[in-house]
């Protein structure tokens, strides 16, 4: 991969105007596919979820999944869309081994939901709305994973193998107008608009929204104008860009990138772009022109959906809290200064720490637990700290546990990294691996007299007042015991001792 | 020959019911006449002598039982070869296909089998039923039972000529432009299309979804109609299938009354371009009809001279887009092309081997009047022209409650006659094209032979949409009228066929 040439990010926001725009999949967790009765379940055997209708056998014939209606309406209302009459699935011909029929149903003049808009507040605490164009219900294509060549790729590769369990899963595929006006945090705001995406549904729960799984999905378009010119930019469309810091990242990156070549007088290519994680810089994919010949036409296998009066206001009515309300009533719950929510927000915290809360811990540690170790073992691990397998109830009850004294801060920190090896609840492992703190004061005060006799001056100094002379002994016991001494109950012991 | 084959399949149901014939008795006789007739005729792509006894003889057992059974139970049954069986290859007359035993039962054959009906084999078709005379079958052309040399018609002719060869007594067929009732017009028997959605599609290989349909053949009206009220009705699998019931069509079969029904003549499908014989017999039919009491009245149908074009745009271009899933990945030929086998290539080569000129020439035709710069002027046209056709209907249905033209313009044609000039080859379809733009049922009736060549002709009834009854109430007085007229059955003036051992 020949590398890029980037302009200083200030210096590109300065020649430049970023506009973008945003298509996102979103993976419902509906029971069942979108055309037929095959399983929607992620991780299973492949090939085993499939049936003549989702691998495209001679005859087979498509039905709709009326909960997957559902859910796209509930989706579109969410997102302040109208909702089509009469909507109908359309046919996207185009040949890949992984589309069993070569054409995907999808929709294409008249989607199931149209203008809406989503308002978003950025990092800085600015506040932008996105104008939604449509929201249109679609199918997921098989999975194809390609053995031999060194990239991974269709490329070189030497054969490839294809899972159908994803052929058919229901999609719906949200697409927004060009966003402009971000200025320097367009980057910002595109991982923004993504989190409320998310939020919205999993507010709603039609979707398990894991970016890791793919469960919603971001291309992200960035074409640069001149300041003051009318007519857009060439725009490139980075593909499949799977956690939200990877959004912003990737957009940053194709700013600078598409800024350099604009300044040498370069045009952009208008392709899709690979997002590489690990070289934080993108690739040219394939060349893509508005033309793009797909050969849409109505599917004539499929009556449109036309939703009732009735259906859509009751799926209005179930509506959960919108996005920014329920962030204003947590924090206010919560107690949480605006920079601590702040923090909160950005790391994409909310529902781990709303789960946590509910699970009996304190908002304050459930939040300092959060946004500092744990976010420190994924920044660690290069992962989003959403990603890291643990649950809320888990955090909670490692919380309690040093509330009661029974862990203290570095046997907790300890407690968690063992949660994260998948080795059970933490009071399981406290109990597993005898980690609880020791407050047994007769094994306290052996240890303490141990170090004592290392260092006899030290009860001089604490009753002359030196208390940081208690120090040595007390790391002297914590040692002697491996760190699961109370550190609390060394000292006032020490204190005791000297003044007995 | 088991005088057992030449009986109408209303009277086999009687000699099953009353316990004088067994099921496996008519079984086997109708594979006798196959073993004896069909390496001339080919009618057949693929029969299994065994299953269909096997079948029979479980009905057999179970009417001996007592048990409660479907009014045909028991009446063997050929089914075109683009419906899915799962213990017989389904190869839709293409070398893509070839030996592909489909994991799933159409839901139309679900439906015979659950009623009992032993299936004697898969008859041939026009490859993907694109065609007219079968020629285009990758497996050979079934011949036409009155003329050897002559084609029985398509895409269904391997359904019109088992049953006009007396090997089956009833047959699936499905018309997309008139692959139900063209065949039944030049072999003199009856083929009724649906109106759209009155029976499911799920297992029929689809050529242009929103124009086939699957239909009943037969040698009678009546034949047709207890088929047709067994295959008939709602299947969750098929989402453009109608909810509600159409009624008995049997029922309609037996009133044989025509008095006082407006039946309307389609000014447009007569005169020009109609052989002789064919219109003379139309003219006697229509003077039949109104000796009958029936009100006769002329309609127009101007945007008529339109429907083979939009046709020929519509059926390709989603033929095109349904024929995609033909790629040799999951199942069917795959071919592998000389050098690096990459999926493009392999995919190439497979489509490149296994379908034929029609269906090529077809893929192409739809690709590009779907494409982009196109659409508007090809794909996007001829909905438009659908649509007036549907609004021609419509005001012809104000004037008559059913409409009538002669099925097709010449009576069956010579083998190869037709099959380098595909323009020809479609104008054979026009009069029946238009009810499959829309969506209307249509049915063909033998009506006499013509002057000029002694072969059968056949009159096209159409009705509005789910009126399909009023079609077998009309058929079946029209058959009677021209039965009684004639002296016997149409079919039975069909020259014997030269028995083989």
């Amino acid at each position: 991969m020949a590398k890029d040439e980037l302009m200083n990010y200030e210096k590109a926001l300065e020649m430049f105007e970023v506009v973008i725009g945003l298509e996102v999949h979103v993976e419902l967790n509906t029971k069942t596919k979108m055309f037929c009765g095959c399983r929607n379940e992620f991780g299973d055997e492949p090939n085993t979820n499939v049936c003549p209708i989702c691998i495209a056998l001679p005859g087979a014939l498509p039905a709709v999944n009326r909960t997957a209606v559902e859910s796209s309406i509930s989706i579109g209302l969410a997102l302040g869309c109208e909702i089509a009459p009469n909507g109908r699935f359309a046919r996207k011909n185009y040949f890949y081994p992984d589309l069993a029929k070569n054409f995907q149903t999808s929709q294409y003049d008249e989607p199931i939901a149209f203008e809406g808009e989503l308002t978003v507040e950025l990092p800085s605490g600015s506040v932008h709305t996105v104008q939604i164009e449509r929201a249109h219900m679609e199918e997921d294509a098989g999975k194809l994973t390609h053995i031999g060549g060194s990239t991974g790729r269709i490329q070189g590769a030497e054969y490839s193998l294809v899972d159908y369990n994803r052929a058919g899963v229901p999609l719906v595929e949200i697409v927004t107008k060009p966003v402009y006006g971000a200025g320097t945090e367009a980057p910002e705001l595109a991982a923004a608009y993504v989190r409320s995406i998310r939020e919205i549904v999993k507010g709603l729960g039609v979707s398990d929204a894991k970016m890791e799984r793919g469960n919603v999905r971001c291309d992200a378009n960035v074409s640069l104008r001149p300041h003051g010119q009318e007519k857009l930019g060439t725009r490139t469309e980075t593909k499949n860009v799977n956690s939200l810091r990877s959004i912003e990242r990737a957009v940053r990156y194709e700013i600078q990138r598409q800024a350099a070549l604009l300044a040498k007088g370069t045009a952009i290519v208008q392709e899709t772009r690979h997002w590489h994680e690990d070289k934080g810089a993108t690739s040219a994919g394939r060349p893509k022109s508005d033309a793009d010949d797909y050969r849409y036409f109505p599917e004539p296998d499929l009556v449109p959906v036309q939703p009732s009066k009735e259906l859509i206001e009751s799926l209005r009515a179930k509506l959960p809290e919108k996005p920014g309300d329920r962030r204003k009533r947590v924090q206010a719950e919560w107690g949480f200064a605006d920079l601590e929510f702040r923090d909160v927000v950005n790391a994409d915290l909310l529902d781990q720490i709303e789960e946590t809360v509910n699970a009996g811990a304190k908002p304050q540690a459930a939040r300092k637990w959060w946004t500092g170790e744990l976010a420190r073992i994924a920044n660690s691990e290069n992962k989003d700290v959403t990603e890291l397998e643990i649950s809320g109830a888990h955090v909670a009850e490692l919380a309690q546990l040093v509330d009661a004294g029974k862990l203290n801060d570095r046997l907790a920190r300890e407690v968690l990294t063992y949660v994260l090896a998948g080795e059970g609840s933490p009071a399981e492992i406290v109990a597993a691996r005898g980690l609880e703190v020791v407050s047994d004061d007769g094994a306290l005060i052996a240890a303490i007299d141990a170090a004592l006799a290392k260092q006899p001056d030290v009860l001089d100094a604490i009753r002359e007042g030196r208390m940081q002379a208690a120090g040595a002994v007390i790391g002297a016991v914590m040692q002697a015991m491996k760190g699961s001494a109370d550190a609390g109950r060394v000292r006032e012991l020490l204190i005791q001792k000297a003044n007995a | 020959m088991s005088e057992l084959i030449r009986k109408n399949a209303s009277e086999l149901v009687e000699l099953l019911k009353s316990g004088q014939v067994s099921s496996v008795e008519i079984t086997q006789a109708h594979l006798d006449r196959s073993a004896a007739v069909d390496q001339d005729v080919h009618s057949y792509l693929f029969q299994n002598a065994e299953t269909a006894l096997a079948a029979a003889a479980d009905i057999d057992r179970r009417r001996a039982a007592g048990e409660q059974l479907h009014e045909l139970a028991g009446l063997p049954i050929a089914v075109k070869d683009n419906l899915t069986t799962t213990d017989a290859p389904t190869t839709s007359g293409s070398k893509i296909l070839e030996g592909w035993v489909p994991p799933y039962d159409a839901t139309v054959v679900k439906k015979i089998r659950a009623a009992g009906l032993p299936i004697l084999g898969k008859t041939n078709l026009d490859e993907f039923a694109m065609g007219s005379s079968t020629e285009f079958s990758a497996f050979g052309p079934s011949r036409n039972p009155w003329d050897l040399n002559r084609i029985p018609g398509g895409s269904g002719g391997g359904s019109s000529s088992v049953v006009a060869s007396f090997q089956a007594p009833i047959a699936l067929g499905s018309d997309t432009g008139g692959s139900i009732r063209f065949p039944a017009s030049v072999t003199g028997t009856v083929g009724n299309k649906p109106t759209y959605g009155a029976v499911s599609r799920y297992g029929l290989i689809a050529l242009a979804s929103s124009l086939d349909q699957v239909g009943p053949v037969s040698r009678n009206v009546l034949d047709s109609a207890l088929l047709q009220d067994l295959i008939a009705g709602h299947d969750p699998h098929d989402s453009t299938s109608l909810p509600e019931s159409l009624g008995s069509m049997a029922d309609a079969a037996r009133k044989l009354d025509v008095k006082g029904m407006r039946i309307g003549v389609i000014k447009e499908l007569m005169g020009e371009g109609f052989q002789p014989g064919v219109m003379n017999r139309f003219k006697e039919s229509i003077n039949l009809l109104q000796q009958a009491g029936a009100e006769i009245v002329e309609v127009s149908c101007p945007n008529f001279e339109y429907a083979i074009a939009a046709y020929y745009l519509i059926l390709p271009a989603e033929a095109s887009s349904n024929l995609a899933k033909f790629d040799s990945v999951r199942f069917g030929l795959r071919v592998a092309p000389e050098g690096n086998p990459t999926i493009e290539r392999v995919m190439a080569a497979t489509r490149e081997a296994g379908f034929g000129p029609e269906v090529k020439r077809r893929i192409i035709l739809g690709t590009y009047a779907l494409s982009s710069g196109s659409y508007e002027h090809f794909y996007g046209a001829a909905l438009k022209v659908r649509t007036l056709i549907q609004r021609d209907f419509a005001a012809a249905f104000e004037k008559a409650d059913v409409l009538i033209s002669p099925t097709a313009p010449t009576t069956a044609f010579k083998i190869g006659e037709k099959l380098e000039d595909p323009l020809a080859m479609y104008l054979n379809d026009i009069a029946t094209i238009p009810a499959n733009l829309a969506g209307i049922p249509g049915m063909s009736v033998p009506n006499g032979l013509a002057d000029e060549d002694g072969l059968p002709t056949g009159i096209q009834l159409l009705a509005p949409a789910r009126a399909d009854a009023r079609l077998y109430q009309v058929g079946a007085a029209l058959e009677k009228m021209h039965e009684d007229i004639w002296g016997k059955r149409m079919i039975d003036f069909a020259p014997e066929l030269e028995v083989r051992s």
